[in-house]
């Protein structure tokens, strides 16, 4: 009985854990008055629609949606064919290359970002978008290769033969039997690596210069003039986004199955 | 190779990086032959289909087909179709769209390819299921989808590797009667391969009965049955009694025996089934050491000057008792001859 009791505590506590600061960015969010605090002071919406009037907001969300997008889709062809051939062919290093692409997940983003920045942003000059594009698609690769894997593992690859043997060549084969029975889990790698990029910070971080910030790091830049809860209600919005997506992944994917 | 053969394969060596699977194989079907692939597992029964077909590539040797070497063609232009021991149907495609799937890479005009589609599931029994994914199907049932998968292809050569295995004895039954059928009625050239002896006997014109990646013997069921040329294929089909011989006589583990009747020609062994050794009479003796009763039939094990022995008489003759010594005899008449008992 006891340890029954003591289960359901630490549950409790758990979840409250995990969804306490949850509620009060929300609750936060919902104060009507001037700056960031908990409790709220009255409630009102007014910083809910304030977040859409502020301009940052509107240019660093567009480049993180721009990035979480194509970052994914990028790393989505080249994790597709990397997977197809540590799956398909016994190759003499795929498990060398198994680990190359899983080091993203591994090293420290901090790492990730200096390193970046330190020996290709600076001593190429590279554009820091493309820098950015480059260090998102990198840091998604990871995850991109290991849902496909996945996927590719449950699926007989005499499919393909057989698919030959009816006139198809073997590149076809890979379109028209491979890609379709695959598709759930490259949808599922590309909710991933959506929300992993739109989430990222510790890289981002090396890699912001004038006018070019990811809505994570224009949050804290933002934070630190300004002390009113626009922060939180942006906050608030985004954890929204990202409930209803894994929802949705949920609902139509049965997202968990590939995570 | 021969004038009207279809397929040959000549000198065919085939291996997984350095291990040789199948070695040196050479054989020659007709066209419209039914053929079985029988031998013992791993025995590169698999491997010799994959070649054929085109899946893999030959160490050495070459494939004729109709004609043509096709030993450089691609798989995809073979016009060779493989049912997998697996099916291999396409799970996010219907009945349909998976039998379908080769005549639509044909670039088939629509009606044409839905009756033929139609047509290839009527053969195998299967119209009312065109909606289903073969998800929704039960084995047997994927396993004709796989048959008319390969059949409306037309191919020329018709691979079907372990057919019926999957299949239980109801089904087994049925499908059999199937091939039969759709064999007689397109005049298809079909390989299966196959576990099974009674199956290989009751389909096949030919049996191929391989061992170790060689070919032991090639024949009709009745060949293969009755007439064993190895002490492989004699052991497979049930002659349990199998002696080498040198210089006319019986190599045993005792010695040399001779035998009542003369050997005719020079063989390398002489085989015999427990139902042709001669109980009760004859120059040698043995002791029972074993029976068992087998319906009909009584099977017993015999210790003899010549090894162990393996008899089997009508159940309703004499019944011998454990310890008991009887003289037994070998007709040669009778015996398998063994061109090779090593
Ligand atoms: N992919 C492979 N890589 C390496 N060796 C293989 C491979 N496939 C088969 N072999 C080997 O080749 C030999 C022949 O195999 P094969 O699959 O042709 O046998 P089989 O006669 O079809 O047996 P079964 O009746 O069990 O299907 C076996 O010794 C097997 O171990
Ligand atoms: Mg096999």
């Amino acid at each position: 009985m006891t340890a029954r009791l003591l289960s359901y505590g630490v549950l409790t506590l758990v979840l409250l854990f995990l969804i306490g600061p949850f509620l009060i960015i929300v609750a936060a969010a919902l104060s009507a008055g001037e700056s960031l605090a908990f409790p709220p002071q009255g409630l009102s919406l007014r910083w809910v629609f304030k977040v859409f009037e502020i301009e940052s907001f509107r240019e660093s969300f567009g480049l993180s949606m721009a990035l979480a997008i194509f970052g994914t889709l990028a790393a989505l062809l080249l994790g597709v064919p990397i997977s197809y051939a540590i799956a398909r062919y016994r190759l003499p290093f795929g498990e060398t290359l198994r680990t190359i692409v899983s080091a993203p997940i591994i090293v420290p983003g901090i790492i990730v970002g200096l390193a970046l920045l330190r020996y290709l942003v600076i001593p190429l000059d590279v554009d820091i978008v493309l820098a950015l594009f480059i260090a998102h698609t990198a840091l998604v690769l990871p995850y991109a290769v290991r849902v496909v894997s996945a996927s590719l593992e449950n699926l007989r690859s005499d499919i393909e033969e057989a698919a030959v043997l009816l006139g198809s060549s073997r590149v076809g084969a890979f379109f028209r039997v491979v890609l379709p029975n695959i598709r759930g889990g490259i949808l599922a790698a590309f909710i991933l690596g959506f929300v992993t990029s739109f989430n990222q910070v510790p890289v981002s971080l090396f890699l912001s210069g004038p006018g070019v910030r990811t809505l994570p790091i224009d949050m804290i830049w933002y934070l630190e003039i300004t002390y009113d809860p626009s922060v939180a209600a942006l906050a608030a919005l985004l954890a929204f986004m990202s409930i209803a997506i894994v929802f949705i992944a949920e609902r139509f994917l049965g997202f968990s199955r590939y995570v | 190779m021969s004038e009207d053969s279809f397929l040959s394969l000549n000198a065919l060596t085939l291996a997984y990086g350095k291990s040789v699977a199948v070695d040196n194989l050479n054989l020659s079907i007709k066209k419209g032959e039914l053929i079985a692939f029988l031998g013992p597992s791993g025995c590169g029964k698999s491997t010799t289909m994959r070649a054929i077909a085109g899946l893999m590539r030959p160490m050495s040797g070459t494939i004729t087909l109709d004609g043509t070497d096709i030993t450089r063609v691609a798989a995809n232009r073979r016009q060779v179709g493989l049912v997998f021991q697996s099916y291999a149907l396409f799970p996010h495609l219907s009945v349909f769209e998976n039998v379908a799937f080769g005549l639509r890479l044909k670039r088939l005009e629509a009606g044409k390819l839905k009756q033929q589609v139609e047509e290839g599931l009527a053969t195998v029994g299967l119209t009312e299921f065109v909606d289903r994914k073969p998800a929704e199907l039960s084995g047997g049932q994927q396993q004709r989808v796989a048959l008319a998968r390969s059949l409306v292809m037309n191919p020329k050569l018709l691979l079907l590797d372990e057919p019926l295995s999957n299949l239980d004895a109801r089904l087994r039954l049925e499908m059999r009667t199937e091939l039969q059928r759709v064999q007689r009625e397109t005049g298809l050239t079909m390989i299966f391969v196959t576990h099974d002896q009674g199956e290989a006997m009751s389909l096949a014109d030919q049996i191929v009965v391989m061992n170790g990646g060689l070919i032991e013997q090639i024949g009709t069921p009745e060949d293969i049955y009755n007439r064993p040329t190895t002490r492989f294929v004699a052991d497979f089909v049930g002659f349990e009694n199998i002696f080498a011989v040198k210089n006319g006589q019986l190599a045993t583990e005792q010695g040399l025996a001779t035998l009542g009747d003369p050997i005719e020609g020079h063989p390398s062994g002489l085989a015999w089934r427990p139902g042709m050794v001669k109980m009760g009479e004859g120059q040698f003796e043995g002791e029972i050491i074993g029976s068992s009763f087998a319906g009909g039939t009584r099977e017993y094990l015999l210790r003899s000057e010549l090894g162990p022995i393996n008899a089997e008489v009508d159940a309703t003759q004499t019944i011998y008792q454990p310890g008991q010594r009887v003289n037994f005899d070998l007709p040669v008449a009778r015996a398998a001859i063994l061109q090779q008992v090593d």
